[in-house]
């Protein structure tokens, strides 16, 4: 019988040569990382209460990214935290505010396809789409990783979604993954792996895989995965990846999985998700005479350097609506000074866009991106619970780079499509 | 390691955004946010629960962040036992981590808000004294209800790293 990636990955990872679904295994964890929130505060602190050193400092990573800038005495508190544990403690990367933990992570080499990682953060999933495992774990549960070096899992059943066709113009990864919410819910795939694959998939470019993954966390999974290809290797060899065989890490013809589904990325429109789930998703034509208060482009769902080209595109030559502000806070520093050498980030700033610092910010309402009280907004982040990104009252929906772009032109839900 | 005390009795999808939101989160002292713990929902909840309560959901109890702070407020708050017809996945391994188990049971919607609840976390059962009902739950795997006599995965790690010393 034949093992899907994952299965692989977790044989390896525990030593085992096979997997099946409901194995209980323990797994050697090859990476773990954490951040300013979840990290020296939290799972280092209790790492010191146990009085145990970390199990290998070649292998945990830890980034700065939630409470970035030094505007607030807290911030600057926990970052100076941050600083002397990892000093303290012989952390070798440790990655000071230069974006958000999950675009940073590959970005700095840390992430390879074959690997069985943990982060401390709900969105870890992300790494999936470089065909590396890697699942969220809490503070606590990142303690006993620290101190151990593994953690026990229960192996999970695999689902096979594949996207078939080429995304039309306007239309991203980020609509394939909103109408896979909408179809199934947030829960619709509760301790399963979902593998995305298909021509829908090998027609996105290796960045824009990333949201896929990013967002598994949003239909309950354990975590996403996409089989590495030729575009995987050539973005991680730019980000300092070498010696990776593609072929090493794929699913077998005959692998098991308990779902077989589709997405027709032929037929996609832009997707939309209103208030207050991302399981609400709509096509973007279903909303009619939405104001908004505010669009904003980022988080590590949204704001990557081809998230910026997308948005760019659509905004070139136009201003944005004058009742309504438009924010842009790029996931990575190094993603934002690409984005300012090739003339990206000028684009939006012409179009009345203001830039922000990179960092997790109004995705779960911090900094200038925090909507007002009472305010309605569009953004392109992950979710859009009650109070994740301002108070109770306000109204957030979830969109692609393209439709926030749009919208913030239009000052209102607005199909991107009609821009381009 | 019977838990006996009065349900509270929320929907579906309670995510860890209302459980612990970020202004709980931003306190100087966040652990004693727990006083914002589902404000949005019940604002009655966080002052009102007692010691040995026990929270009662529908499907998908503590979707969203990994935050280990909405384990942690429902547990401050007095919440010893969860009950939900499902978890998400890191919520549900951290409530174990915090020293509050999860169970997941099926009959969740037969038991009302003050009701009375006993919960036999070995033998997977829910007794409601005040309806005169009993519910099946899942029984919990022998290693996890280690970590929770010990007091939840830290402790649960000093121990075993003591006896190694």
């Amino acid at each position: 019988m034949g093992q899907t990636i994952s299965e692989k990955i977790l044989a390896r990872a525990s030593g085992k040569e096979t997997v099946k679904p409901g194995d209980i295994v323990t797994c050697n964890v090859d990476m773990a990382m954490m951040h300013d929130s979840s990290g020296p505060r939290a799972a280092g602190k209790r790492l010191d209460e146990i009085g145990v050193p970390i199990w290998d400092t070649d292998k945990l990573v830890v980034i700065t990214d939630h409470y970035v800038g030094y505007d607030t005495d807290e911030s600057r508190a926990i970052q100076k935290l941050c600083d002397d544990w990892c000093e303290s403690h012989g952390v070798k990367h440790y990655i000071r505010q230069e974006g958000i933990c999950h675009i940073v992570l590959p970005q700095f080499g840390h992430v390879k396809p074959g690997t069985f990682c943990v982060g401390a953060d709900s969105h870890s999933t992300t790494a999936g789409a470089f065909g590396a495992f890697m699942v969220g774990i809490g503070a606590t549960e990142m303690t006993g990783v620290l101190a151990t070096g593994d953690i026990w899992v229960r192996v999970p059943e695999n689902v096979r979604m594949e996207v078939t066709g080429k995304l039309k113009p306007g239309v991203s990864a980020k609509d394939v993954i909103l109408k896979i919410c909408g179809d199934h819910g947030i829960m619709g795939f509760g301790y399963q792996v979902v593998e995305f694959c298909g021509d829908g998939v090998a027609n996105m470019s290796a960045q824009d895989r990333m949201t896929l993954t990013n967002m598994a966390a949003e239909i309950g999974a354990k975590t996403g995965i996409i089989a590495p290809d030729a575009k995987t290797v050539e973005l991680l060899a730019a980000w300092g990846v070498t010696g990776v065989n593609a072929d090493d890490w794929q699913s077998d013809a005959d692998a098991v999985y308990v779902k077989r589904l589709t997405v027709d990325g032929d037929a996609l429109a832009p997707q939309v998700a209103a208030p207050s789930s991302p399981e609400n998703a709509d096509d973007v034509t279903a909303y009619k005479n939405v104001k908004l208060g505010q669009a904003y482009l980022g988080a590590c769902t949204g704001a990557k350097l081809e998230d910026l080209r997308m948005a760019a595109e659509v905004v070139k030559g136009k201003k944005v609506a004058s009742n309504t502000r438009f924010l842009v806070a790029p996931s990575s520093v190094a993603m934002r000074e690409q984005a300012a050498k090739e003339g990206t980030l000028k684009i939006l700033e012409d179009a009345g866009a203001q830039i922000l610092q990179s960092g997790c910010g109004g995705c779960i309402g911090l900094g200038a991106a925090r909507l007002d009280e009472g305010m309605t907004g569009i953004s392109s982040t992950n979710r859009n619970f009650v109070g994740r990104a301002g108070p109770a009252g306000t109204k957030l929906y979830l969109a692609s780079p393209y439709t926030v772009a749009a919208s913030a032109i239009a000052g209102e839900i607005a199909d991107p499509r009609d821009m381009l | 390691m019977i838990q006996k005390g009065k349900a509270w009795k929320f929907g579906a999808n309670i995510d860890t955004d209302v459980i612990a939101p970020i202004q709980a989160l931003k306190r100087d002292k966040p652990e004693e946010g727990y006083v914002h713990c589902l404000q949005d929902v019940d604002p009655t909840f966080a002052k009102n629960c007692q010691v040995g309560d026990i929270f009662v959901a529908e499907e998908n109890l503590g979707i969203g962040s990994s935050r280990e702070w909405a384990p942690h407020y429902l547990r401050a708050c007095g919440i010893r036992v969860l009950l939900a017809k499902s978890f998400a996945r890191i919520f549900y391994r951290n409530c174990f981590n915090l020293a509050v188990p999860a169970l997941v049971c099926a009959e969740t919607h037969r038991i009302s808000g003050g009701d009375e609840l006993e919960v036999d976390p070995i033998k997977g059962e829910v007794r409601n004294l005040t309806k005169g009902e009993t519910y099946k739950c899942d029984t919990v795997p022998e290693h996890l209800m280690q970590i929770v006599a010990d007091g939840g995965l830290l402790d649960h790690l000093k121990k075993k790293f003591k006896k190694a010393s």
